[in-house]
């Protein structure tokens, strides 16, 4: 299967995703000892920098470099895969904004099956692939079988597999723009425009060491004020989960979350949050969690270190006062 | 602008009410109640706002049950012109790609200029609307927020990437989007809405009129197939504070602070 | 007695005999009334149907009764008005006559000659005395003193205060030439040595006459042709003045009066003389045009007098939302003169919300019926608010917030969206050996229903209420039983929130259910579900608040109550809306409460028909107003304020409020929030039948 298993790789200027190393371990997990060939779509020095990082870990880049692939166009990168990727090939994605404009179209390009945001890989027999899904919002798990014999594109939950470490040996790029390309662009029907940043709040959350976040439980926008006291007095910032800023209390920079921002913190106290995974993946690095909650079922309770069932109205005033009096 | 919708009924999940049935072949169903899937419901207001905007009419659609005429009329209710249920024993335990498949049977019997489907459904793929352009040879962009009609010819949306930012595309007609949530204020729909739409015909379609080989659906049909439904055994998790509000507050002070919580 | 003056139906202006000007001047000026008046009737001819002519001698009988009682609540003005009211009633038979006396000479009203003549005038001359005073003082204390409730913020438009100057001018304006009118007839009597009739010294007239005494007989009959002829064009022109305004109030205050709203608590229906069926088959719900009111509500903005009391209650208003009802019928008002000039054409009419009223302005009201409480012109609200909202309704612009919990309600029968056979798992925190609840289950079935409802069943702060209820019911030896998971929620706030159909589904669940257990009566201790059952619902059985079961018991001595356990805590009584202003129960709350041996309880400021609203009940947990302080913590700063420790409550939506109040207010563990019925158990030594 060696070279019919093929990582989909995410890269911003020269930097490349976690998910690139994830998708190794979850190879590695469909066809024992076998590491994936990758490949990468981008242009100029940011991908030659890529590409150098991705050599550490894979043994085959396969590096596509053109200026119109400078900002990833889903409908571009399709076509040209379809034109790169051999029959039968099982092609690994993650599962995130751009596998979910990728993916799905990709299998019917190249005729495979496909299995989207699979959490867990059980094993391979016969040709059948067995995972692990979720449902209905997270809260049930399904074992899924698919015949991969004749293709499968398979796209991966970011952060469900962990990184694998460096080889010792360093990989080969292969420069495959021809091949793909062949004198025209496919995808000509999309065409990227810009990206507009989301507006700059007051507070990078990215760059905080202390989080406070707040979610669904503080119930009122009132409440907030709370909140912002508690984090005052802790020296950190605040945050929140997706159903704060929809309701427009807090700016979307405050966000955390797949959706949201990535944030790093020593230290993450998730007030009121029930912990679903679009929450928790924005939360990385593995910071000191501390979670409260009334509902002793929330699923944050098996992500935090230390947990609460409280009341967070309740509680917040008081841990302020406390907080209060151990500083002086 | 001919705008399609495609629509999923859905059980509704409050919190923890999702459970698995004895023998872990479905979910509990007994008490569920359902309704449109809240994605699709975002993209039905939003192509009911163009219509407003730029004329034309808004047909919902559904590949389902029976049951799912209810869900088809509600949209309908809310202001779509036409629905369509595309329902036939053979379309049972289909797969992704069948759905799509029978989809786009009906896509080529109409004649539409944008096809809207919500980011995602009960089972979290998103996949239907990318499948579905795929096999109309039709431009896709998912996780659409912001929507903007150029002319007859190209629109111009934004779709919702990581951090909070959009990334703005120009895209050719016709094509098919995926709806983010949060794209704009569905309207509501009360039971006088629904009693007003309930002499309105939702024409039934079958594999038969679609002409769709049964073998290439339905669960026959299907490459991906759900073996069971579990609770996967849950870890570990986090270690329980106990005791009195005082006396958490008095742990949980000092944890924070040996942890380099208090700055 | 026949003056030295010509008297005005033979005096001339400027050659021109006065009583050409005699008939002109009412002509004209009833004939322009009459046209006005004519044009302030069509918008009332155009809209929809109402029924305000049953119980005609109730309907008389308030119309004189409710103004004196509500009009007293703000004292001083209370005072003034009441000078000037009077004054214009007496003054009424004089402004009638005094045309008349323009045209024949010595016209004297039927009755009114001689003894009585006499009587009628220094009664007038007294009241118009006093009238003037009023009018004076009334002018310097809007001037000068600007009370905050006449303040019109700027959302609202501007400052309309001199329509007051102008009203208060005009009947200054009538005093004063009354006064001389008299005066100088007076003055020219006394200089000719003729008899004179009594006039009361100190009233204008007397001083009048005093200043005039001296003048000339040439002056004194110019000033007495002048002042009848200037007072003529005044009043005719005063009576033109009043329907461009809030002094309209003057002309439509006993018709509107008259059609009040009988039955506290109620809502209208969608639309009045029709049956449901038909109801059902209308193309529009709901009030979205002006014409979609109907005659009574237009006409109660026609009447509004602009006075603000009601504003100055309204709990919303208190706390920064967008709502002011005062503003809600100028508005309309001002828009229905807009589109229905008095010169020119009617113009076509808009979408009220979007043009008129603000969304958020009509979702921000709780319904507590403050507003209603203090309007002396017996003004409605609600059933305007349910109207306005049941047209959003209709047009699918409901806040997102609401959506949720409708659909719940629709799918569930509650608006959290629960299962439905969780619906009595409460009854799982009673005692073990509690005898069985559920009516169904029982053998053989009680005849006392314990309606639940909702908020009390599901939330788990609230539970204990469900509780406390039914244990008491059982200490107090009543057998009773629940209806479990049949039970939907009452729809109490689905209806006021405008989803009348929604409504009428729930309406009809319960109410089946309910004759199908073959009940007699039954109890609820949420005032919500008690107001639905007693007001909204037909033929079931009487519902009774379990406050005044307890009443009841306490006077037949089956409940007895121990003494307080803390004889220095301060408790203070918080009226629930639906119990207290809807429903008048305000007494029966405070005698159980009182029948707790040693137990201080002190009275908020604002208490009974003032009680201030806690935030409201039902889908209004739901609804994220724009405000500056929640009304919870408004009253939870008037219990501080008698220094309360313990705020009792008869309501779920009180108890959950205020105590949420307590929180975010900061005085956790120094004040505390307790239902009655929790009260009264704590208190319970159990009986012996």
């Amino acid at each position: 299967m060696a070279d019919t298993l093929f990582a989909y790789i995410l890269h911003t200027d020269g930097k490349v995703d976690d998910t690139a190393f994830e998708l190794i371990s979850a190879a590695k997990k469909i066809v024992p000892g076998t590491l994936p060939t990758a490949v990468i779509f981008g242009s100029g020095g940011s991908l030659d920098t890529a590409c150098n990082q991705l050599s550490s870990q894979y043994p085959q880049v396969w590096k596509i470099d053109h200026p119109a692939l400078a900002y990833p166009n889903a409908e571009v990168i399709r076509g040209l895969l379809v034109r790169l990727l051999p029959e039968n090939g099982l092609m690994l994605i993650p599962h995130e904004h751009f596998g979910m404009d990728l993916a799905p179209g990709l299998s019917i390009k190249s005729d495979a099956a496909y299995i989207p945001d699979v959490v867990h890989i059980q094993g391979l027999q016969d040709g059948i692939l067995t995972v692990v899904r979720e449902e209905f919002n997270g809260q049930i798990s399904t074992h899924v079988a698919c015949d991969i014999s004749k293709g499968a594109v398979v796209t991966l939950r970011a952060g469900a597999f962990q990184p694998v470490e460096a080889r010792s040996e360093t990989g080969r790029i292969l420069d495959k723009t021809d091949t793909a390309i062949q004198g025209d662009l496919p995808g000509g029907n999309r065409r990227f425009l810009e990206l507009v940043e989301a507006p700059v709040g007051d507070v990078d959350i990215t760059k905080s060491d202390i989080l406070i976040s707040v979610g669904r439980g503080i119930e009122e926008e009132e409440n907030l004020e709370m909140v912002h006291a508690l984090a005052k007095a802790m020296g950190g910032d605040v945050s929140c989960s997706r159903p704060i800023v929809d309701a427009k209390w807090l700016e979307k920079s405050r966000q955390v979350g797949t959706s949201g921002q990535t944030v790093k913190p020593k230290v993450y106290l998730a007030l009121g949050i029930s912990g679903s995974f679009q929450h928790m993946g924005g939360v990385k690095g593995a910071p000191f969690v501390v979670a409260v909650n009334k509902n002793p079922k929330a699923p944050i309770f098996q992500s935090a270190d230390v947990g609460v069932v409280a009341d967070i109205l309740e509680l917040i005033p008081k841990l302020t006062e406390k907080v209060q009096e151990v500083k002086g | 602008m001919e705008i399609l919708v495609c629509v999923k009924r859905v059980p509704d999940t409050a919190e923890n009410e999702i459970a698995v049935n004895r023998d872990g072949t479905d979910i509990e169903r007994n008490d569920l109640v359902y309704s449109v899937n809240e994605w699709d419901n975002y993209a039905v207001e939003e192509a009911i706002q163009i219509r407003d905007r730029v004329g034309g009419t808004v047909t919902v659609i559904s590949v389902g049950d029976e049951a799912s005429e209810e869900v088809l009329r509600r949209e309908m209710a809310m202001g779509a012109d036409k629905g369509i249920l595309l329902c036939d024993p053979v379309f049972e335990g289909s797969d992704g790609r069948g759905i799509a498949g029978i989809l786009k049977a009906a896509v080529e019997r109409g004649s539409y200029d944008l096809i809207l489907t919500g980011a995602q459904a009960d089972d979290g793929s998103g996949q239907i609307g990318g499948m579905l352009a795929a096999m109309l040879d039709w431009p896709y962009a998912s996780l659409v927020n912001t929507i903007e009609i150029l002319d007859g010819n190209r629109i111009k949306v934004g779709r919702e990437i990581a951090g909070g930012n959009q990334e703005m595309n120009e895209i050719d007609l016709p094509c098919v989007l995926s709806i983010q949530t949060g794209i704009n204020e569905p309207r509501y729909v009360g039971i006088r809405g629904i009693r007003k739409v309930a002499s309105m015909e939702i024409p039934v379609q079958g594999s038969a009129e679609l002409g769709i080989p049964p073998e290439s659906v339905g669960a026959a049909g299907a490459k991906v197939k759900r073996l069971d439904y579990f609770v996967p055994e849950m870890g570990q998790g986090a270690e329980m504070l106990e005791g009195s509000i005082d006396e958490i507050i008095e742990k949980l002070t000092e944890l924070l602070k040996s942890k380099g919580g208090l700055k | 007695m026949a003056s030295p003056l010509i008297s005005p139906a033979n005096a001339s202006i400027f050659g021109i005999p006065m009583i050409l000007f005699a008939v002109l001047i009412p002509s004209i000026g009833l004939g322009i009334l009459s046209y006005i008046l004519w044009k302030r009737w069509i918008p009332l001819a155009q809209s929809a149907p109402d029924s305000r002519r049953d119980r005609i001698g109730t309907r008389l009988l308030r119309t004189f009764l409710y103004p004196h009682h509500r009009m007293p609540r703000y004292m001083l003005v209370s005072a003034i008005h009441i000078t000037i009211l009077a004054g214009f009633i007496v003054f009424a038979l004089h402004w009638v006559r005094l045309p008349l006396m323009g045209i024949v000479d010595g016209f004297v009203l039927p009755g009114l000659g001689g003894v009585w003549g006499n009587i009628f005038a220094n009664v007038k001359d007294l009241t118009a005395t006093l009238v003037l005073f009023a009018g004076v003082f009334a002018l310097i204390r809007r001037f000068f003193f600007k009370p905050g409730r006449y303040r019109v913020p700027e959302r609202y438009g501007k400052d309309r205060s001199h329509e007051t100057y102008i009203a208060l001018f005009f009947i200054s304006g009538l005093m004063l030439l009354d006064m001389f009118l008299g005066g100088s007839a007076m003055a020219a009597r006394i200089t000719a040595g003729a008899r004179t009739e009594l006039i009361i010294p100190g009233t204008g007239i007397w001083w009048v006459t005093k200043g005039l005494v001296q003048s000339s007989a040439e002056t004194l009959q110019r000033i007495h042709t002048g002042a009848y002829f200037f007072h003529e064009l005044m009043f005719f022109s005063f009576l033109c003045f009043l329907p461009t305004g809030r002094f309209f109030h003057l002309l439509t205050a006993l018709p509107t009066l008259f059609s009040m709203k009988l039955d506290k608590g109620t809502v209208k229906p969608v639309r009045w003389g029709l049956t449901e069926e038909q109801i059902e088959a209308l193309p529009s719900f709901g009030v979205k045009l002006l014409e979609d009111f109907t005659w009574k509500h237009i006409l109660d903005f026609y009447t509004c007098a602009d006075c603000g009391r009601c504003s100055d209650h309204c709990p919303a208003n208190a706390v920064g939302r967008p709502l002011s009802p005062r503003f809600i019928s100028i508005k309309s008002r001002d828009y229905c003169y807009r589109i229905h000039p008095v010169l020119g054409t009617a113009k076509e009419g808009q979408p009220l919300v979007g043009h008129v009223l603000e969304a958020d302005e009509i979702w921000s009201c709780t319904t507590c019926g403050a507003c209603e409480e203090e309007c002396p012109l017996l003004i409605e609200y609600i059933d305007k608010i349910v109207d306005i909202r049941r047209g959003m309704v209709d047009e699918g612009m409901v806040p997102q917030t609401l959506q949720k919990p409708l659909q719940s309600l629709e799918k569930r029968g509650n608006p959290f969206g629960k299962l439905e056979k969780n619906r009595a798992e409460w009854t799982s925190s009673l005692p073990e050996g509690f005898p069985t609840l559920l009516l169904g289950k029982q053998k053989p079935p009680a005849d006392t229903l314990f309606f639940v409802d909702s908020i009390s069943s599901y939330d788990e702060s609230v539970q204990p209420i469900a509780c406390a209820t039914a244990r008491i019911l059982d200490a107090l030896n009543i057998r009773f039983g629940i209806l479990g998971p049949a039970e939907k929620d009452s729809g109490h706030e689905v209806r006021r929130f405008g989803e009348e159909m929604l409504f009428w589904a729930l309406r009809d669940h319960n109410t089946e259910a309910i004759l199908e257990t073959g009940v007699d009566r039954i109890v609820t201790a949420d005032p919500h579900a008690f107001n639905a059952f007693k007001n909204d619902y037909r033929g079931i059985p009487p519902v009774r608040h379990i406050g005044q079961v307890l009443a009841e018991a306490l006077a037949t001595g089956s409940l007895r109550l121990k003494s307080v356990e803390n004889p220095d805590t301060v408790y203070t009584y918080h009226d629930p809306c639906y119990l207290g202003r809807h429903n008048g129960l305000y007494d029966i709350p405070r005698q159980v409460i009182d029948a707790i041996p040693g137990i201080r309880r002190v009275e908020m400021e604002r208490c009974r028909d003032r009680s201030f609203c806690c935030g409201g009940g039902g889908l209004m947990l739901y609804y994220e107003a724009q405000e500056e302080r929640r009304m919870g913590q408004v009253r939870v700063d008037m219990a501080k304020a008698v220094q309360a420790d313990v705020i009792i409550t008869a309501c779920p939506f009180c108890m959950i409020n205020l105590a949420d109040a307590i929180k975010t207010s900061g005085l956790e563990g120094r004040m505390q929030v307790v239902d009655l019925v929790q009260l009264v158990e704590q208190h319970l030594i159990k009986c012996v039948e």
